[in-house]
């Protein structure tokens, strides 16, 4: 069965904009590890854990991860080069 | 030692000031909020609720309406096990008020200044930021040419009907049941629903389930439809 028990990084938006002055589901990301280019709003989001992980729409690789605790919101941008914000 | 805070985005108290039946399972939220900033069609609020003993949980809805000062609609489908839609669509009373934050999303929205050649489609409640395009073009009084494919289960399921009907140049498929007298039989969107590609190629929004989306997406693409054009919204793996 395929797996499609995700969203994707529009679902985000609200959460990101916690850290982020600018939205940033327009902006673009290069995959460590296949170098693909995806806008923020095109990664694949999966939020079934304690926080959400946005992976990589054409080789599934972790592209970057959110989450809130009680006292902070800490982004994890691992899996992208860059983060290219159109302004 | 002062400490550096990131300055979120406010959550808003809304208040319930009028609501609609759709269908059987879903409802529109007519919901007035103070200090609304106004929003873009195609972007969302994220709605929280808080109940008595703190337990907190918040979903994201897509934006109905066009903008409209500090009014905004919210388009909310029942899904079976809902805790949010089902206290949306059942249990939520005019006057009452729950937290929003928002408008959110700067991709998936279409500004009414653009003349592009614009193609929507939208599976289930995915047709609900489409109609906040549909609208927000009728006021703009835009000349931009929009044509929507919507994806239905069965004509009870049809959101916004009435609407939809006195608009140009909208197609209604459905999966499940048509209407008598229907051509198309019932079946999941096929490549012979969507239109050919002609060049200048179209911005093409699409947004549904997930499985929606990428069927559809798939499809624009062997049909010669460039990725650039398509932008997509995804709901998650919901069947509704």
């Amino acid at each position: 069965m395929t797996d499609l028990a995700y969203t994707d990084g529009n679902s985000i938006a609200g959460p990101l904009a916690e850290m982020f002055a600018l939205d940033i589901t327009g902006a673009s990301t290069v995959c460590v590890g296949c170098r693909q280019r995806s806008s923020v709003a095109e990664l694949r989001v999966y939020a079934a854990g304690p926080g959400s992980v946005a992976r990589c729409p054409a080789c599934g690789g972790v592209v970057l991860r959110y989450a809130r605790t009680p006292t902070n919101a800490v982004v994890d941008l691992r899996g992208t080069f860059s983060l290219s914000i159109p302004c | 030692m002062p400490r550096v805070r990131a300055k979120p985005l406010p959550w808003r108290v809304a208040h319930l000031a009028d609501a609609r039946e759709e269908t059987a399972t879903a409802r529109t939220l007519v919901l007035q909020v103070d200090g609304w900033p106004g929003h873009l069609p195609g972007q969302h609020v994220d709605v929280r609720l808080t109940a008595e003993d703190g337990y907190s949980t918040q979903r994201s809805y897509s934006i109905a309406s066009a903008a409209d000062g500090e009014t905004i609609e919210l388009t909310v489908q029942l899904l079976p096990d809902g805790e949010v839609s089902s206290f949306l669509v059942q249990d939520y009373k005019i006057g009452d008020p729950i937290e929003l934050r928002g408008p959110v999303g700067g991709w998936f929205v279409w500004n009414p200044d653009d003349t592009q050649r614009v193609l929507l489609i939208g599976g289930g409640s995915g047709v609900v930021p489409l109609m906040s395009m549909v609208r927000a073009r009728r006021y703009a009084g835009s000349d931009a040419p929009f044509r929507l494919l919507y994806s239905a289960r069965t004509p009870a399921d049809v959101l916004y009907r009435d609407e939809l009907s006195r608009e140009d140049d909208i197609t209604l498929i459905y999966t499940r049941a048509a209407p008598t007298g229907f051509v198309r039989p019932p079946a999941r969107l096929t490549r012979l629903d969507l239109p050919l590609m002609v060049r200048p190629q179209p911005r093409i929004y699409v947004c549904g389930p997930t499985g929606f989306v990428e069927a559809v997406s798939g499809l624009l693409i062997d049909l010669g439809y460039d990725a650039m054009n398509i932008r997509t919204e995804r709901f998650g793996p919901s069947g509704v």
